[in-house]
């Protein structure tokens, strides 16, 4: 039998007692480690009490998982899920009616309209933000950018407040990500909650494969150990606080992971792949259902492209194509096999599109007014949340972009998170003190009623 | 495949041609670098006021400095602060044989001469002017920024004539590096003079006005109106057929967006509008203005960004470096305005100040502290343990121990590739050694991720960065005691392996091995049976050490 196995059975893998020891060394985190390290960034949620407690708040419920499909480059509300073909502005979008009585969305999501019975649609969500990079920021950690501070992104909220100790990969799961270092990150909760990036779902995991054969690696980290003892010395607390050792260790764990299955899609049937869409954001949406079995909480897809300043509808209608099948095979599937109820959808977008049509077809920035689709996790599916007035855009010409009037009942990105977090057992309201010494509550909005269950 | 060809193709014929010239023109040996005494007793003096600074900021917070540290771990930090790597088995054995007592200032001295300092500098200096994102390619090229910003560094230009030029920059990027500064600020063929007024104010005042592109700064004084004042000297930049010029016709008004009229704002400092001076363009006033010499908020940003650049972290440490609080409101800042005093009176001398923070006690002082090494942890409670570690950070805090700091991912490369290479990897280097370095250091940065420009912000690593060290491609190549690299001659010429050891460790450590290393690595009989084995596995463990990837 070979020493460290390529493929580990999934149950009773013998491992030697030298793997196990050196292996335990590396990841083994005692109790004195873990509040050095806690303390050290500021990371309460590493304490083991504090986990015990969002545990005990979920009951018997099932733990919960949180998939953010992210929209980059401002998705346009009217050519997807709020169309006003009637209006002076709508554009040659038409709408389609949905297994919703009452709600029609763009008729470039048929498959959508399909599914809309198990989602909310939010179509009053309101930004200060109306800049890509900022409004970014804000749309994903709920917080608008401060120099002072980098806040958490919600999923790196969620991936530390619900940290599952079964799973042996990232908890907070990047798919599909564009160039450059743009995933959400982990903010003042520490870098170890950036998430794990893949830029390719579905193909080429790069990196996790040792250089030699086990006894040889044995060796290596052996050795490792024989240098980390060296730099410890003189450097006692704050070598602790670098963590480069337990970071070593997770990224061992991870290699010998079963669970990295989930990241490959050998296994899975052509067809299946093509029902999502055989591109990065489809095999994405399908990688992401495959870790939510696997356990993992937090995972970002993203589907980049969403900026159409010039020929907004063509454009728009193009992304739909992708967008469309993805999310519709991931409700599809996470409800038959009875995962709904414990996944939390969510499909945002930094901001919107205006409702007038500019030069050469485009629609810019409008971050006052833009939809997003929720579903899953035990929130009322069917519900519409807000109104938008499809004329108001050319009736206030002259007002400055965020000081327009909102749409009915605006929703903020807070008031989102707010919701999220309590759908899935979580204080919204409790404050972590920051490294600045600032106390910042995960998320600063009021739940939305209309989506919460009972 | 065929760009794989393409490249092959390449190199060997680069690999001919270089050889063949290297055969005409050997490389020269390494000079023992010299400065006048005179000098050496000026850089003295400049270092006193400093040092008694440090001293009295240790006294007022009640910490005890570490011991100094070595003069090899010292040089360590110079070399990967001012080229990016650590240094070369050859400038070790040279530094090692050098024995005046003072070799580290005239060591200093000598590497900020390196073209190596002028490059590396550049890219970080340049990170606070242009960022780092690659930005509209039709318009900014940040390859001609960084070129142009290490020829001024090569050329010793005073750095407030190279703000000077950034500022009231014009002409044609990719002619004149320096008018990317202002093309930067382009989106969408717009230029957006909030952006480049924000990182005007944080680069040369080291201060952040950036919430006060929308409303009154909440905690500091800033004011709206006073962002829009700055934000208007550069209202009239313009793009034309010369490049970036200013449009006299164009007025700067503050919208809330593209349909909006708009209010008129007329450029305006937020005090001592007399340093602006009356004649030039709008941006030559600004400039003046910005680095005028009363204007002590340009001086100390420089020396805290320069600070933050070689130990890692800017003086202080819990704020951004470019978020001073305003001179003379914090006492423990009084270093930074010594520095800069000496920075100003020596010509806004970039090389002046690296010096000089280079021969601080701080600089030299070792990274080890006996506050933790003296305690028995295992006869504390969590309670003693909890405030030890405190006084460890007080001591971190106000710089009585050398900080741990992650190295950026170009030094964690450049580092790979200069410990696997005997001879100095630089301007003189083998030309294929230096389209790998290119390459690798590209994809590898690409890889690990760029920390951007808040990098001299706390981190730790990431998985995906062990994962990378441990199983990636580069690691594996420079490894390989197959090759024409340090591991396989130093493997191969080694009379024992102890000496094998020894030298592993300087190439990648910069030290030697300890006792208890030598016993574990250099065990005779596996060298025996498998020399190239062994070093291989000795580089792969010095590679994914922490001693490797933080700066100490």
């Amino acid at each position: 039998m070979p020493f460290w196995p390529r493929h580990l059975p999934s149950q009773g893998c013998e491992k030697s007692v030298m793997h196990r020891t050196i292996q335990d060394w590396f990841s083994r985190v005692t109790r004195r480690e873990a509040l050095q390290i806690g303390l050290g960034l500021g990371v309460s949620c590493l304490l083991p009490s504090l986990e015990l407690r969002a545990a005990n708040k979920r009951g018997e419920e099932r733990p919960k998982s949180l998939i953010v499909l992210w929209m980059a480059g401002g998705q346009s509300q009217l050519d997807s899920w709020d169309p006003h073909p009637e209006s002076k502005y709508g554009g040659p979008v038409k709408a389609i009616n949905t297994s919703v009585s009452g709600l029609q969305i763009a008729n470039s999501y048929p498959h959508m309209a399909e599914q809309m019975q198990h989602l909310s649609v939010i179509r009053s969500m309101v930004s200060k933000e109306g800049d890509h990079e900022r409004g970014t920021y804000y749309v994903q950690t709920g917080y608008r950018p401060d120099p002072t501070v980098i806040h958490p992104a919600m999923s790196a909220v969620v991936a530390s407040r619900l940290h599952n100790p079964a799973v042996e990969i990232p908890q907070h799961i990047a798919l599909a990500t564009g160039e450059g270092f743009v995933v959400p990150r982990g903010g003042y909760l520490g870098n170890q909650l950036d998430a794990f990036r893949v830029f390719d779902p579905g193909n080429n995991l790069q990196n996790l494969n040792k250089q030699v054969d086990d006894q040889r690696q044995e060796r290596r980290l052996e050795g490792l150990k024989v240098l980390s003892d060296s730099f410890r010395q003189g450097r006692e607390f704050r070598v602790a606080d670098t963590l480069h050792e337990h970071v070593v260790g997770q990224a061992l764990t991870m290699m010998n992971s079963e669970q990295l299955k989930a990241l490959k899609l050998d296994d899975e049937p052509k067809e299946v792949i093509n029902r999502y869409g055989d591109s990065r954001f489809g095999r994405g949406c399908l990688v992401a259902r495959r870790l939510v079995e696997t356990g993992v909480r937090a995972i970002q897809v993203t589907l980049n492209g969403f900026d159409t300043h010039v020929n907004n509808h063509e454009g728009q209608a193009e992304l739909a194509k992708t967008l469309d099948p993805a999310f519709a095979a991931l409700v599809q599937d996470l409800v038959e096999r009875d995962l709904w109820e414990s996944t939390v959808v969510l499909c945002l977008t930094e901001f919107g599109r205006t409702p007038m049509i500019v030069l050469n077809e485009g629609r810019n920035h409008w971050p006052i007014g833009f939809s997003c689709v929720v579903g899953g996790g035990g929130f009322r599916s069917g519900v519409v949340v807000g109104e938008t007035d499809p004329d108001a855009g050319a009736a206030e010409d002259n007002v400055a972009l965020t000081k327009r009037t909102p749409p009915k009942d605006p929703v903020t990105v807070p008031d989102l998170y707010a919701t999220i977090l309590t759908q899935l057992g979580l204080d919204y309201q409790e404050e972590i003190i920051t490294p600045i010494g600032r106390p910042l509550v995960l998320a600063e909005g009021t739940p939305i009623s209309q989506l919460l269950p009972g | 495949m065929k760009r794989w060809t393409a490249i092959w193709v390449f190199l060997v014929i680069a690999g001919v041609f270089l050889l063949t010239w290297r055969v005409a023109h050997p490389p020269q040996a390494a000079a023992v670098p010299a400065i006048a005494e005179a000098e050496l007793s000026q850089l003295q003096r400049a270092v006193e006021p400093v040092n008694a600074e440090l001293a009295d900021l240790w006294k007022r917070h009640d910490v005890t400095p570490a011991d100094a540290a070595n003069d090899l771990t010292v040089l360590r930090r110079l070399s990967l602060a001012l080229h990016g790597t650590v240094p070369s088995l050859e400038e070790v054995r040279a530094f090692e044989a050098d024995a005046r007592p003072d070799r580290l200032d005239h060591w200093t001295s000598d590497m900020l001469e390196d073209r190596r300092f002028a490059d590396y500098f550049a890219e970080r200096l340049g990170r606070s002017y242009v960022g780092v994102e690659g930005g509209q390619f039709i318009i900014f090229r940040r390859d001609r920024f960084k070129a142009w910003l290490a020829d001024e560094l090569q050329d010793h230009t005073p750095y407030d004539e190279v703000v000077q030029q950034m500022i009231s920059a014009e002409g044609v990027w990719t002619g004149d590096g320096e008018v990317n500064f202002l093309t930067s600020g382009f989106a969408d063929g717009e230029f957006d003079p909030n952006k480049i007024t924000a990182r005007t104010v944080r680069a040369f005042l080291g201060q952040r006005m950036d919430c006060a592109q929308c409303h009154d700064h909440p905690f500091e004084h800033w004011k709206q109106s006073e962002f829009e004042g700055l934000a208007a000297y550069y209202g009239k930049v313009s793009l034309s057929m010369a490049g970036v010029t200013d449009n006299r016709k164009k007025e700067f008004r503050i919208k809330a967006d593209a349909l909006d009229e708009g209010r008129v704002v007329a450029p305006g400092v937020p005090f001592n509008p007399e340093w602006c001076g009356t004649d030039g363009t709008p941006r030559e006033q600004l400039a003046r203005w910005m680095t005028h010499p009363e204007n002590k908020r340009f001086e100390r940003a420089v020396a805290n960004r320069v600070w933050g650049l070689m130990f890692g972290k800017p003086f202080l440490q819990h704020l951004p470096v470019d978020d001073l609080p305003d001179p003379g409101t914090n006492n423990d800042l009084k270093t930074l305005d010594l520095l800069g005093a000496e920075f100003r009176a020596h010509d806004c001398d970039l090389r002046w100040l690296i010096r000089t923070i280079a021969a601080t006690d701080a600089f030299r002082l070792s990274s080890k502290h006996p506050l933790a090494t003296n305690a028995d942890l295992t006869t504390l409670s969590p309670d003693e343990i909890e405030d030890l570690k405190k006084q460890v950070d007080q001591t971190g805090e106000y710089w009585a121990v050398f900080p741990l700091v992650r190295l950026r991912p170009e030094q964690v490369i450049g580092s790979m590739i200069q410990s696997t290479n005997i001879h100095t990897v630089d301007q003189n280097s083998h030309l294929i050694i230096r389209i790998l370095r290119f390459a690798r250091e590209n994809d590898f940065v690409r890889e690990f991720g760029d920390p951007g420009v808040d990098e001299l912000q706390d981190r730790v690593g990431t998985i995906p960065q062990a994962l990378l060290r441990m199983n990636g491609n580069l690691s594996r190549e420079l490894t390989d005691p197959g090759g024409l690299l340090a591991p396989g001659r130093i493997a191969s010429v080694s009379p024992t392996p102890e000496a094998a050891v020894n030298t592993a460790f300087m190439a990648c450590l910069s030290r030697n091995a300890t006792a208890k290393e030598i016993a574990y690595f250099a065990e005779h009989e596996r060298w025996e049976k498998d020399r190239g084995q062994e070093i291989q596995d000795l580089y792969w463990t010095l590679f994914n050490s922490p001693e490797f990837s933080w700066n100490h």
